[in-house]
């Protein structure tokens, strides 16, 4: 493999993803004439969609790409940046593509954010995906397989190919196969950081979002077959670290590319959370829509979004120690109420065990990253010159 | 310094205070008389169930919102800021780690007690489910979650109110009988739900009484009060069937007398009629209401006072359904409702309550009522052809109340009312 073409397929996956026009979709409408659903992050039952026929399409804003002129006026300053962009885009006829938006539930501006989408797009297909917060198989999980039956429902309705089991198994077969090949380089990553710097690695987990699954494996395969022949890489002495709270509005590709730069292995981090939400494989045996509902009970990560039963801040604590990482970024958006109101916590746990950590905030559109960097580099230093974790 | 005008109260006012008195001082002695407390949210609170397990009711909100109108949040809130809570969040959770780290002396001055249990109805707000995540990390005490499900289809399903039953029956019952000790009554639940709904005809007797010309009520200022008991700790009891019963004699009368809305500064004048949306900013609440009251602004309906429950469109408590009765009363709260839902009700009391226009206090805290307020302000402005107006404050958090900006806004808001009646030859007072 050679060097130019890692970089050409990273450039493709930078160009795919940042295509906010949603190219790459309209391409796959035209070719297979199939419906193109988008969700807002951090979770949607993309299997479902899959085994219908439809294209899950992610949106996760528009970085520092887009200038906001409509968008800022539905929003008032204390609210997040990814709605403003969400709805530029909407109105600039970017997501004209998409015959319908999933609102997973994140917060309240996200949920709210679906009501303004049924009252400014009546024809399209919008839902609010109300994921459950109880995690017993007979309540939770049964509530959140009605869900899915009805969205499906609506999703036929509007000429998707009515659900059948045996394509959800397949479609779950094939979302397996995704969540190994992404775990599979995160992995890698974890192993030896300079063969998976996060600013490849994040424009070729974004690119999934805009293409179908099947493609998105090959891109992936692709990368790591590239990425593991490239002997040009060797390892620096940076410090690792566990960057947390960018799982729904996404910073933008200068201010990783800057973390990187000033001295960071990022080992794990929470972007683009849905390629590896749920924890292991779904299961392809008895009932599949079962199994795909209880994938989100009982197997998928926790998340500041979700209802923690269990002490909190022990998973990051288990990231970190699983990564081998000496310390951890909160780096969360403004005005970002899961992400904020978890830090807390977070830290607490951090600091019971003695792992180091730094915070800062950034929108998706932060430009200046200077003090970000000089943050980060000396957070870096300490990690390396002092930490005992 | 200006002498404090004294507030005038009627003896139903008399009577809440007497009511939430009481209710504080037996929390207070807890350790002494053996009682158990059970802290939970407004929206969707399950009073009636607390009171069968004889579990008395704390609620944060209500903690944060007293202490925002007794001065207290700008140290609670500076003092959680410096634990290293962000500055972006809500101000109610910020007030109630600050209050919780300075003593947990409650809104009479006395000392709440620790919960016994923290009952999380999760319902129309986000932030309840981390700030009771961060209160369980203060207590470390038992903690049950109810997932109440939103309405973002615009109605209640059967599936989601088996949800919500199925998760009271197998989740909420059982730790309240082993946090009280007691076994799970349903004809004592009964008992409280008819007085519930006995109380709930009185208090939407009152509201509507707003539809009249001249309002005897202010239905968002003055109804914060008409809601406390309902809200809080008291739904069910006898004591709020008293309340309510006696309030709304005092309104009809007032509405047979012909007389306006009583203030703290006195009667008003009802010259504008308005629809509130969003919170109060209760750290200046006497205030904005001050600030109405001298422009003759009289809020004839409000959102706020439904985010403990929504009435005035036929829900009771119903009795002979206990719990899907409480599944749909959660599911039915204000910030429950889809946005689509919310511009439809403020759309219809617009033209319900004959307003002028309507306004939306737009709180920086809450972001359940704040995000898409803008687009409300749009909608119900084409729907119903009134103007909106638009102020911008928050909940407990004083650094971000400006009076003179609002006041400038809400001049000119009343000023553009006048001059529309003006041009179409209809007098103050009387659109």
């Amino acid at each position: 493999m050679t060097t130019s073409g890692l970089k050409d397929l990273v450039a493709g996956a930078d160009a795919l993803y940042r295509d906010y026009r949603l190219g790459s979709v309209r391409a796959w409408k035209e070719r297979t004439g199939g419906l193109a659903i988008g969700h807002m992050p951090v979770y949607a039952p993309r299997e479902a969609l899959h085994a219908m026929g439809v294209l899950p399409v992610g949106i996760m804003g528009a970085s520092d790409d887009l200038e906001i002129i409509r968008g800022d006026a539905y929003y008032q300053s204390y609210i997040c940046h990814i709605p403003r962009s969400t709805i530029e885009l909407a109105l600039n006829g970017s997501l004209d593509p998409l015959d319908g938006m999933l609102f997973p539930a994140i917060c309240d501006v996200i949920r709210n954010l679906s009501g303004m989408w049924k009252m400014m797009f009546k024809d399209k297909l919008v839902r609010y995906l109300d994921v459950p917060q109880d995690f017993d198989r007979a309540r939770g999980a049964a509530f959140w397989r009605g869900e899915i039956v009805s969205l499906c429902a609506e999703l036929a309705e509007r000429g998707a190919k009515p659900l059948d089991m045996e394509a959800l198994r397949r479609s779950i077969a094939v979302y397996n196969d995704h969540r190994r090949a992404v775990r599979g380089l995160y992995d890698l990553r974890k192993d030896e950081p300079w063969k998976v710097p996060t600013a490849e690695l994040y424009p070729i987990l974004r690119a999934g979002l805009v293409m179908p699954v099947e493609e998105h494996l090959a891109m992936l395969g692709a990368y790591r077959t590239m990425v593991e022949a490239d002997a040009t890489r060797r390892p620096m002495d940076l410090a690792r670290v566990v960057l947390v709270g960018s799982f729904c509005e996404q910073p933008p590709l200068g201010l990783i590319k800057t973390l990187e730069r000033s001295g960071c292995y990022i080992v794990d981090d929470d972007f683009v959370q849905i390629h590896r939400f749920i924890l292991g494989d779904v299961s392809t045996e008895g009932d599949p829509l079962d199994a795909l509902a209880r994938a989100f009970t009982e197997h998928a990560i926790e998340h500041p979004t979700k209802w923690c039963e269990k002490e909190k801040g022990a998973d990051l604590v288990d990231r970190v120690k699983a990564s081998g990482a000496g310390g951890v970024l909160f780096c969360a958006p403004s005005f970002c109420d899961p992400a904020l109101l978890d830090q807390p916590m977070a830290v607490a746990a951090m600091d019971r065990h003695s792992i180091p950590w730094t915070a800062f905030k950034y929108s998706e559109n932060t430009g200046q990253f200077q003090v970000i960097r000089e943050q980060a580099g000396t957070f870096a230093d300490s990690i390396q010159l002092w930490s005992t974790v | 310094m200006a002498t404090p005008v004294a507030a005038k109260k009627d003896a139903s006012q008399d009577r809440q205070k007497r009511m939430i008195a009481d209710h504080y001082g037996r929390l207070s002695r807890t350790h002494l008389t053996g009682e158990k407390n059970c802290y939970t949210y407004v929206p969707g609170n399950l009073t009636e169930l607390l009171r069968t397990f004889d579990l008395l009711p704390v609620l944060p909100e209500i903690n944060a919102l007293q202490s925002g109108m007794r001065g207290k949040t700008r140290e609670y809130i500076a003092a959680a800021e410096k634990e290293g809570h962000s500055e972006d969040v809500c101000a109610y959770v910020k007030s109630d780690i600050g209050m919780i780290s300075s003593g947990n002396v409650g809104p009479t001055g006395e000392r709440l007690p620790p919960p016994d249990l923290l009952l999380l109805s999760y319902t129309g707000c986000f932030t309840f489910l981390k700030w009771f995540e961060l209160l369980r990390e203060k207590y470390k005490c038992p903690i049950v979650m109810l997932h109440v499900p939103y309405q973002g289809e615009g109605a209640i399903t059967p599936s989601m109110r088996k949800y919500v039953v199925d998760q009271l029956k197998e989740k909420v019952i059982p730790i309240l009988e082993e946090v009280s000790g007691k076994k799970y009554d349903e004809d004592r639940l009964r008992e409280h739900l008819v007085r519930s709904a006995a109380a709930e005809d009185d208090l939407v007797a009152v509201l509507q009484s707003a539809k009249h010309r001249p309002s005897p009520i202010d239905a968002y200022f003055g109804g914060v009060y008409y809601i406390g008991p309902m809200f809080t700790a008291f739904r069910g009891t006898q004591d709020a069937v008293e309340y309510y019963k006696e309030l709304r004699s005092e309104v009809e009368a007032r509405m047979a007398q012909g007389k306006g809305p009583i203030t703290p500064e006195g009667e008003i004048v009802e010259k504008y009629r308005v629809v509130v949306e969003g919170p109060p900013a209760w750290t200046h609440f006497r205030e904005l209401w001050k600030m109405f009251g001298d422009e003759g602004a009289v809020c004839v309906a409000s959102t706020y006072t439904k985010v403990g429950g929504t009435y005035d469109f036929g829900f009771r408590h119903d009795p002979a359904h206990p719990l899907e009765t409480l599944a749909d009363y959660c599911m039915g709260c204000y910030t429950n409702i889809n946005l689509p839902g919310r511009v439809d009700m403020i759309s219809r009391y617009v033209e319900e309550y004959a307003a002028d226009g309507f306004l939306i206090n737009s709180v920086k805290s809450c972001k359940s009522f704040s995000a898409g307020q803008l687009m409300i302000l749009r909608e119900v402005e084409k729907r119903t052809g009134r103007p909106g107006g638009f102020i911008e404050s928050d909940l407990v958090d004083a650094r971000y109340f400006s009076a003179a900006n609002i006041k400038n806004r809400l001049e000119s808001y009343f000023q553009m009312i006048a001059q529309k009646r003006a041009a179409t030859g209809v007098a103050v007072g009387a659109s």
